[in-house]
């Protein structure tokens, strides 16, 4: 079976203009979401507070839950059911962190049942400090950035052979922001800051491949942020888990191409024929994209639809992010590597 | 083609290998190595304290600060007030220059590892700025923080769960895995007790009433006992006005238990070592027809009135208690009290029923998933596609394999990382099935293809992984619990898909090809 014609040959590289404007559109989009929403929508990992996930054995109206609530003074608490109607769960959510006299949950669940009748199953409790919450923070934030670098320096050194020179501009990058995060400086401000600097470092360094990859990653991370944000999504660790599998994942479908270009540029000397070579690396190797696409969203839709609620979010970001960096790796990245080259 | 050639066997033996490892995991069996579950999975809680270990520094100082005046009473040396600052200092104040200079030899005779800064001269008084030198707070904090880990290694142990995990995460922090646990709320109140028990004497020469509303005599505090009301079911503070002074303390127990009196009312029954009991018998002896506090977290339990002196270093600790509480409490004591208070600043509890429907969820995803990326495999490649599956069969036993080798946990997120393997392991199969496609098509022989294919592939293969192995690898560096799961899963599913595409699937495309003397390629 063949679902990609063997002689295919779509002209991606002359369609960039196109995907340029959407993925641009794309971008501004995501990051008017987020400016407007003030950041992501952080879950408890990340801002701290209380997360108790109860079950009752027979329906409950959200309302009585709500008002047991408000009744030991939880006025902020937000209740939502999770999961199948037919499960009858719900998850609270608090900013308070602990009670004097007894345990948050142990008051939570009396209050509860008060306002039901019924006695609800805690199966589920997290609570995180605000300070914890700002290492995790601060973490994930590093955690992308340093996945970001180390990437790029290997591909650098795998297809320009300039190991060195890649290593020694993200390492420097690296203690730079090490530094300057002692220092207190907001860990968005100094990230940003740093990516665009290593954006900038890469141009005049002619790194075209690590640019190329680099620009698609971002692109991918940020859209996926921005979907999120556009949602109101709960932004926990597992997304950064996601987040950064994204980055492994479309770098795979990028390096492909790459690899193609690299072996069909072997002997050209000239430029001019370049787009024609583009086109046809990704030509060559887009059913190779496409299958791997396909089976990768086969198990994600299974892990979706069948895998419960606490991993459905996380299901949900893969889903969005292999869709993203498919269509980046093709889109995206070549056409960067192309407009380096003929620079 | 011979089938045991070196390659082949060790093929052969690390599928073996990861067979064996992973056989523990569903029957009862050597090497017993069974498959780590996390919290997530198997229901537990999981806690971060940090430990207030400032607190054991103020402590520290207000010790040093009544050494100092113990010491300067002895010397007949006068003083204007020696005080505790907020930033753990001492301030000492004095007048004319004898007192000066009999604090001043006190000092370096005494007190020689306080750092002095030269004093201020205020008209005729004199204040000296005195503190511990860095070194020596710091080695306060971190004896802290290791004596918290000990005493409540200690309490969990004494409270019955299986295999905890307790140690420092970095600075003052403690890290508990608790899997399993039954009643989480105790759990938390047993571990977040100080556990402080003193004993101090009632001041009952001042006004109790006229203290709360105004200011406490100098050297005593205000402390409270909680009465609570069964029939009401409200509680009540009752204040007592107590001599800051500690004449004995807890730290030389050698025995708490749950006792009963006559109502059958739990009670802790406590007893005192050697030096304890001889302290405590001085001290009833000494006070006879005053009250004695229980003092146990700065809060009163009771306050007897002493009628004679007690030898035996025995006595008890009466409140109402739960039977429950009385049996925390006496594990506390017994275990010790915590050198500062803890806080929890992270707690994630998982329910065993949660735990399990996780579990099974996982499982059927995982095998829904599997399926239809098997059953696509064989649609689309053929035969070569059950190479492919059956590859991809043998690689989520070697993560099996692995987890329980290198006693990694599997975590729900972990799981979620195999179902993820399972959608990009056939990857490496893909680029390879449609190279050796390519090479076909060129006209190349059916061998010739898959030894070009397989040779051309590797190198992709190699660089494609690679990335996702380093963005794994950040993330394990980066991730707590549930999320080092995942990349761990990650990991081994790489490595795994790396060796059954690269070698497995290689090994057995050869041996078919060459010993049925194919021409042509299902594929």
């Amino acid at each position: 079976m063949q679902l990609i014609k063997s002689n295919i040959n779509i002209d991606f590289i002359g369609k960039h203009n196109i995907c340029f404007v959407l993925s641009i559109v794309l971008i501004l989009v995501s990051i008017g979401s987020l400016v407007i929403h003030k950041g992501p929508n952080y879950g408890i990992d990340f801002v701290g507070g209380t997360l108790i996930q109860v079950k009752f054995s027979d329906q409950v109206p959200i309302g009585k839950i709500r008002s047991g609530l408000t009744n030991i003074g939880f006025n902020n608490a937000s209740v939502q059911n999770f999961g199948h109607d037919q499960d009858h769960e719900f998850l609270i959510r608090t900013s308070n962190l602990e009670m004097t006299t007894k345990g948050l949950s142990q008051s939570i669940s009396e209050a509860i049942k008060a306002s039901t009748g019924l006695t609800p199953e805690i199966r589920r409790v997290e609570m995180v400090g605000p300070q914890v919450g700002k290492d995790l923070r601060k973490k994930a934030l590093l955690a992308i950035f340093y996945s970001l670098l180390f990437i790029t320096i290997y591909i650098s050194g795998r297809f320009e052979m300039k190991w060195v020179l890649s290593g020694i501009t993200a390492g420097s990058l690296m203690t730079a922001v090490y530094f300057l995060s002692v220092f207190n400086v907001s860990m968005i401000v100094l990230i940003t800051g740093a990516l665009v600097v290593t954006l900038v470092l890469f141009w005049s360094l002619h790194l075209k491949y690590a640019m190329g990859a680099i620009v698609a990653l971002l692109h991918d991370v940020l859209i996926t942020v921005g979907i999120f944000s556009i949602l109101n999504l709960d932004f926990s660790l597992p997304i950064i888990a996601a987040l950064l599998t994204i980055i492994g994942y479309s770098l795979n479908d990028t390096i492909i191409v790459f690899d193609r270009i690299r072996e069909n540029i072997k002997g050209e000397k000239t430029s001019d024929t370049l787009p024609a070579l583009f086109n046809k690396s990704i030509n060559e190797t887009l059913s190779r994209t496409i299958l791997t696409s396909v089976t990768t969203l086969i198990v994600l839709f299974s892990l979706y639809f069948l895998g419960g609620e606490i991993i459905h979010n996380f299901a949900f970001a893969m889903i969005i992010g292999v869709l993203i960096g498919t269509y980046s790796s093709i889109f995206v990245a070549s056409p960067i590597v192309l407009a380096a080259s003929k620079r | 083609m011979k089938l045991f050639t070196f390659k082949n066997s060790i093929t052969i033996c690390v599928v073996l290998a990861a067979v064996i490892y992973l056989l523990p995991t569903f029957f009862n069996c050597w090497p017993h190595k069974k498959i780590n579950m996390g919290l997530d999975l198997q229901g537990g809680m999981h806690l971060v304290l940090e430990v207030q270990n400032i607190k054991a520094v103020e402590a520290e100082v207000e010790r040093t600060i009544q050494e100092i005046k113990k010491q300067l009473r002895k010397d007949g040396v006068k003083h204007l007030g020696i005080a505790r600052l907020n930033d753990n200092s001492i301030l000492a104040k004095f007048q004319n220059n004898e007192n000066k200079s009999g604090f001043e030899t006190m000092l370096s005779k005494n007190f020689e590892n306080l750092i002095t800064q030269r004093p201020e001269v205020d008209g005729n008084i004199i204040s000296y700025k005195l503190s511990l030198p860095e070194t020596e707070t710091d080695n306060i904090k971190k004896m802290a923080t290791d004596q918290a880990l000990e005493t409540i290694r200690n309490r969990i142990d004494e409270f019955g769960v299986s295999e905890p995990d307790i140690r420092i995460q970095g600075g003052n922090r403690i890290l508990l895995q608790l899997p399993g646990i039954k009643d989480p709320e105790r759990a938390k109140d047993l571990i977040g007790k100080t556990a402080q028990l003193t004993f101090q004497i009632v001041d009952d020469d001042a006004d109790v009433d006229s203290a709360v509303n105004g200011t406490p005599p100098v050297g005593d505090e205000i402390l409270y006992q909680n009465k609570y009301n069964s029939t009401t079911g409200t509680s009540i503070k009752i204040p007592f006005l107590i001599k800051k002074r500690v004449l004995l303390d807890g730290s030389l127990l050698t025995d708490a238990r749950v006792e009963f009196d006559q109502f059958q009312q739990p009670q802790i029954g406590i007893e005192f070592n050697r030096k304890g009991a001889r302290i405590f018998d001085r001290v009833t002896g000494e006070n006879i027809h005053k009250r004695l506090a229980i003092v146990l977290d700065k809060s009163v339990y009771s306050a007897p009135v002493i009628q004679d002196r007690i030898a035996g270093g025995k006595a008890r600790i009466t409140g109402s208690f739960t039977l429950n509480e009385a049996k925390d409490l006496a594990i506390a004591l017994r275990a010790g009290s915590l050198p500062a208070p803890v806080k929890i600043i992270e707690e994630r509890t998982v329910g065993p029923t949660l735990g399990s429907d996780s579990v099974r969820m996982g499982l059927i995803s995982m095998l829904a998933g599997g399926l239809f990326v098997i059953l696509f495999m064989v649609i689309y490649y053929k035969g070569a596609g059950l190479i492919a599956d059956l590859a991809l069969v043998i690689n989520i036993i070697l993560i099996g394999g692995g987890l329980a080798a290198f006693q990694a946990t599997l975590t729900l997120p972990g799981i979620a990382g195999i179902i993820l393997t399972i959608g990009m392991a056939v990857d490496a199969n893909v680029i390879i099935y449609e190279r050796i496609r390519e090479e076909i098509r060129s006209g190349r022989t059916a061998l010739a293809a898959v030894v070009v294919g397989f040779e051309r592939a590797t190198l992709t293969i190699l660089d494609a992984n690679v990335t996702t192995f380093i963005a794994a690898l950040v993330l394990y560096q980066f991730g707590t619990g549930p999320i080092k799961g995942f990349a761990v899963t990650l990991c081994l599913g790489i490595i795994a898909s790396l060796f059954t595409a690269l070698i497995l699937s290689k090994t057995i495309f050869i041996f078919i090809l060459k010993n049925k003397q194919m021409s042509k390629l299902s594929i």
